[in-house]
């Protein structure tokens, strides 16, 4: 009789508890990615910030010479690939709490993830292209 | 009473005692806080420098661009960034991103359950702040000598 009672006070089937999906299906994975690409952008925003202060100003073929290194190169591609991820999940949130109306939010999040995906894929063409 | 034009509006919805539908009133929120308490002014500075870091993406990702474009197209791009309102901007941007960061770590360490007493709120939000700076100013050193 108690597991009963206990079983009726939600209206949640118990796979849809043990999966913890909620109404969006999507349960945490939007909050937990944003937490995954936080700790992968920490050790490379450091790396990035303090190798533009030695860009700064540089000539071309420096510049050149700094993206095509292979290692340089890699942790370009990670980074705004994690950097583009984070900023999309972010300015989704900020969306999320400020756009009202349904239509309004939901091309707002559109137009922002689109817009980061084709800014990612330009920036990351441009690495290939120079490191290529 | 009005149309509902958002489902959370739902929530304000109550009925009068005769069963007539009434919008609830709206306590006052915003206004009643002070908003200048470091706690609230450092949460409100995260999310502005993060969305600060989305402006800079797009100015990394331009001057990427003008790199693999040509000589032209970055000599412009170089030209921008060395100018007076490009080092303002550039420098605007290193003390978001160092902000941002800071405040990220201090976000990780209460998401894993740390720090949420009011001492060691204050104490880590002091160290984000005396952080950004010596780090904005270690940057900065690095870019000029």
């Amino acid at each position: 009789m108690a597991e009963d009672s206990a079983s009726i006070r939600s209206l949640r089937s118990p796979l849809g508890r043990a999966r913890g999906m909620g109404s969006a299906k999507g349960g945490t994975h939007h909050w937990w990615m944003q937490r995954v690409t936080s700790m992968a952008l920490l050790p490379l925003s450091i790396w990035l910030i303090f190798s533009l202060t030695r860009l700064m100003g540089a000539d071309y073929v420096v510049v050149l010479e700094w993206i095509s290194n292979t290692f340089n190169a890699v942790l370009l591609l990670a980074f705004l690939t994690a950097a583009f991820h984070h900023a999309a999940a972010g300015l989704q949130v900020v969306i999320e709490d400020y756009v009202r109306g349904e239509l309004k939010r939901f091309a707002a999040i559109c137009a922002v993830n689109g817009l980061a995906v084709l800014l990612w894929l330009a920036a990351s063409l441009s690495v290939l292209r120079i490191a290529l | 009473m009005a149309r509902i034009k958002d489902a959370r509006e739902a929530a304000m919805v109550g009925r009068r005692s005769d069963g007539t539908l009434t919008r609830r009133p709206l306590s006052p929120h915003l206004q009643v806080y002070d908003m200048m308490q470091m706690t609230s002014l450092l949460s409100i500075l995260h999310r502005i420098s993060g969305v600060a870091w989305c402006g800079g993406l797009v100015l990394l990702v331009w001057w990427l661009v003008a790199a693999g474009t040509g000589q032209s197209a970055f000599a412009t791009a170089q030209w921008v960034f060395g100018s007076f309102l490009g080092w303002v901007v550039l420098f605007g941007l290193t003390v978001a991103a160092w902000y941002h960061t800071l405040a990220g770590i201090r976000h990780l360490f209460w998401d894993a359950g740390h720090g949420f007493a009011m001492d060691a709120a204050y104490r880590s939000g002091r160290l984000v702040v005396i952080g950004t700076a010596v780090l904005t100013i270690l940057t900065w050193l690095l870019v000029l000598v």
